[in-house]
């Protein structure tokens, strides 16, 4: 269920930080639910809230020019760890539509690609110069240009980004991957007679 | 020249696309009640169909409790109705279901592989990060998300760009009191985090040779945490001992031919792999860690690393956040510090050698006064066979708990969770803030390592505890 991406220019909000796993993004006692919605409430939890359920004040998501912010700027290996889809869920559901990152870890790339949440990896220097600028004039905007593949940061600094010309497509025309699939019916069926022929043992249902 | 990987990906490929991207046929898929609701639902939304229900395994394994009492009542609603659905979902479609009062529920890693339906040469998939456990058979296993669980169920493909090829290497012999979890630790510590970022790994040398099936899972699980995808061994007789009568295995002339077939699969002796990374054996020590990234694994001997001498600015402030959440001070001996838990159990630790091994130490020791312990079998089938062999009484007589299968206290989304501030010696594999419950801190270690830990009541070195 994939929401469309064409651009963005929104306020963006630096998390200063690498290896930022699903279990902090969303925590497993929110996975506790068969849907997709709501799950925002849990976003970073423990580090947004403290003990007693208050916003920790200087956390950047809680800071007052960041709030309602569309964009993420993280450290390296962004969203490694568990392959919880509930973490794009989260992020979304809170309003953000892309992580720039200088890295992401495979499943948290997917995922997002799959959902219409952009990972967008620019080089550690590029990542390191834009949380400079977002930490030191907070509230600041960034844009996110998916057909030119590029990113113009609060400076007007340009920056490009790669991204597989399938995703991309996916992803401008909110395409549903399943339903392109589908249409290889014919070949998955020919390599499920083939493999019953070859591998018996791996079709014993077929 | 192909390798293992390579061999593999080949056969498996349905169609593929201009750019190098392929279309994968998958050929077992394993489910859980946590990543799969979504993915039934939005099938139903579209009106499609499950496309190969026997290709399927469905088991509840995250948020099941782990108390004797969970058949009568699932006190968490929550729980409950994930529990349910995934039983609902699984009969609708004529999935076979493994559920909570069958023996062969468990760990979805583990009790797939106990039952046979991992086989060498296959590619495998689930809605889980370690499902890379199941490359300890020879095969491309690995975690995906949602949509792709999705993917599967309506199309049983998935399209995938091939990942760059890592060998690692493990040669010599691992010392006194050395497991299988020391060495992936230390092979994580090595390489880091991110290491294995878009890498599928072959694990090879005579130490891997060596390994049972249950040791070469305990590797394969942690793939993840090094960042790659798929870890795998290549079959031998080692594998073929494992699987041969097991339910799903192939049986008859069917298995003759399926292992010729096998014995097909190893990397080519003079094949190049993209990256080679290597370890010795003979040189590494039990493991812990001491911060909240699986890289961070030290030498049990060694001392809690000191922030100032680290030159990079950004890994010295990780280093102080983490040792701030962990309440530890720079150059803390990493024996002697005192904890509060105990966790034997998870995909990465929880199989019968597993028991075994914590056993030989708990036997005739006792848990220190203060510390809860627990042992969580990783499948029905596992507790039964530990049962058998008397390891519940070992444990029991030395006041560790003894356990229903399920995830238990490896990720804190079941009644078995860390409370603010307790530390706990954990076999499992993650040790992210709040990972085993809010505010809790996590020591990764072998299921030898955490056994000398319940009976000391700290961070001990397992050799000096039985030695």
């Amino acid at each position: 269920m994939i929401e469309p991406f064409v651009s963005l220019r929104a306020v963006a909000i630096p998390l200063d930080r690498n290896n930022v796993d699903t279990d902090a993004v969303i925590p497993a006692r929110f996975l506790k639910t068969v849907k997709r919605t709501g799950l925002g409430a849990g976003l970073f939890h423990a580090w947004r809230f403290d003990a007693d359920g208050n916003e920790v004040p200087d956390f950047p998501l809680n800071r007052d020019p960041y709030r309602g912010g569309q964009i993420l700027v993280a450290g390296e290996n962004f969203g490694c760890g568990s392959s919880r889809e509930h973490a794009v869920w989260a992020l979304m559901d809170f309003g953000i539509r892309a992580v720039i990152a200088p890295s992401f870890s495979d499943i948290f790339a997917a995922n997002g690609q799959k959902n219409g949440l952009l990972p967008v990896c620019l080089a550690p220097g590029e990542v390191r110069e834009l949380i400079r600028h977002l930490s030191e004039r907070p509230g600041e905007r960034v844009s996110v240009d998916l057909p030119a593949q590029t990113v113009t940061g609060p400076d007007g600094a340009l920056y490009r980004f790669e991204i597989g010309s399938f995703e991309k497509e996916c992803l401008l025309n909110g395409l549903d991957e399943t339903a392109l699939t589908l249409r290889h019916e014919a070949d998955i069926a020919r390599y499920e007679r083939d493999g019953k022929k070859n591998r018996p043992w791996l079709f014993p249902d077929l | 020249m192909p390798t293992l990987f390579r061999k593999i990906w080949e056969r498996h490929v349905v169609v593929e696309r201009p750019d190098g991207i392929c279309l994968l046929y998958i050929d077992r898929h394993l489910i859980h009640e946590v990543t799969s609701p979504q993915a039934f639902e939005a099938l139903r939304q579209a009106g499609r169909k499950v496309r190969r229900p026997l290709s399927l395994l469905a088991v509840p394994d995250h948020n099941v409790p782990t108390s004797a009492d969970r058949l009568e009542r699932i006190e968490d609603p929550e729980s409950r109705i994930q529990i349910e659905t995934l039983r609902k979902n699984a009969r609708a479609a004529g999935i076979t279901l493994f559920d909570i009062e069958d023996v062969r529920q468990g760990i979805v890693h583990v009790t797939g592989p106990e039952n046979g339906l991992i086989l060498p040469g296959i590619t495998a998939v689930c809605g889980d990060s370690h499902t890379a456990t199941l490359g300890a058979f020879g095969a491309i296993a690995f975690g995906i998300g949602t949509s792709e669980v999705e993917h599967v169920l309506a199309t049983q493909t998935l399209w995938q760009k091939k990942p760059r090829e890592m060998r690692m290497t493990v040669s010599g012999e691992s010392g006194f009191c050395v497991a299988a979890k020391d060495l992936i630790l230390a092979i994580i510590a090595k390489i880091g985090a991110a290491g294995a970022s878009g890498c599928a790994i072959e694990y090879a040398g005579e130490a891997v040779r060596r390994m049972s099936m249950e040791e070469r899972m305990t590797v394969c699980n942690m793939t993840i945490e090094a960042g790659g995808r798929v870890g795998m061994v290549a079959p031998d007789d080692t594998t073929f001992a494992y699987l041969e009568g097991r339910p799903a295995a192939p049986g008859g002339t069917q298995w003759t031919a399926a292992v010729a077939d096998w014995r097909s699969l190893p990397s080519d002796p003079d094949v190049a792999f993209e990256r080679e990374e290597s370890l010795d054996a003979s040189r590494v020590v039990p493991q812990v860690t001491w911060g909240t990234s699986p890289e961070d694994g030290l030498p049990v001997t060694g001392s809690v690393p000191d922030p100032a001498e680290e030159s990079d600015p950004r890994k010295r402030e990780r280093m102080e956040r983490s040792l701030r959440y962990m309440d530890l001070a720079p150059g803390t001996r990493l024996t002697g510090i005192p904890i509060d838990k105990v966790f034997i159990g998870s995909c990465t630790n929880s199989r019968i050698e597993d028991l075994r091994l914590a056993a030989k130490v708990a036997r005739g020791r006792k848990v220190a006064p203060g510390i809860t312990a627990m042992v969580v079998p990783g499948s029905g089938l596992v507790k039964r066979q530990a049962e058998r062999e008397g390891l519940d009484r070992i444990f029991l007589e030395a006041g560790f708990q003894w356990r229903l299968p399920g995830c238990s206290m490896c990720l804190g989304m079941n009644p078995d969770r860390l409370k603010p501030g307790e530390r706990c010696a954990s076999t499992s594999n993650r040790n992210f803030e709040g990972r085993q419950g809010p505010g809790g801190r996590t020591h990764l270690m072998s299921p030898m390592m955490a056994a000398a830990a319940a009976v000391t009541g700290r961070i001990a070195d397992v050799r000096e505890v039985v030695g």
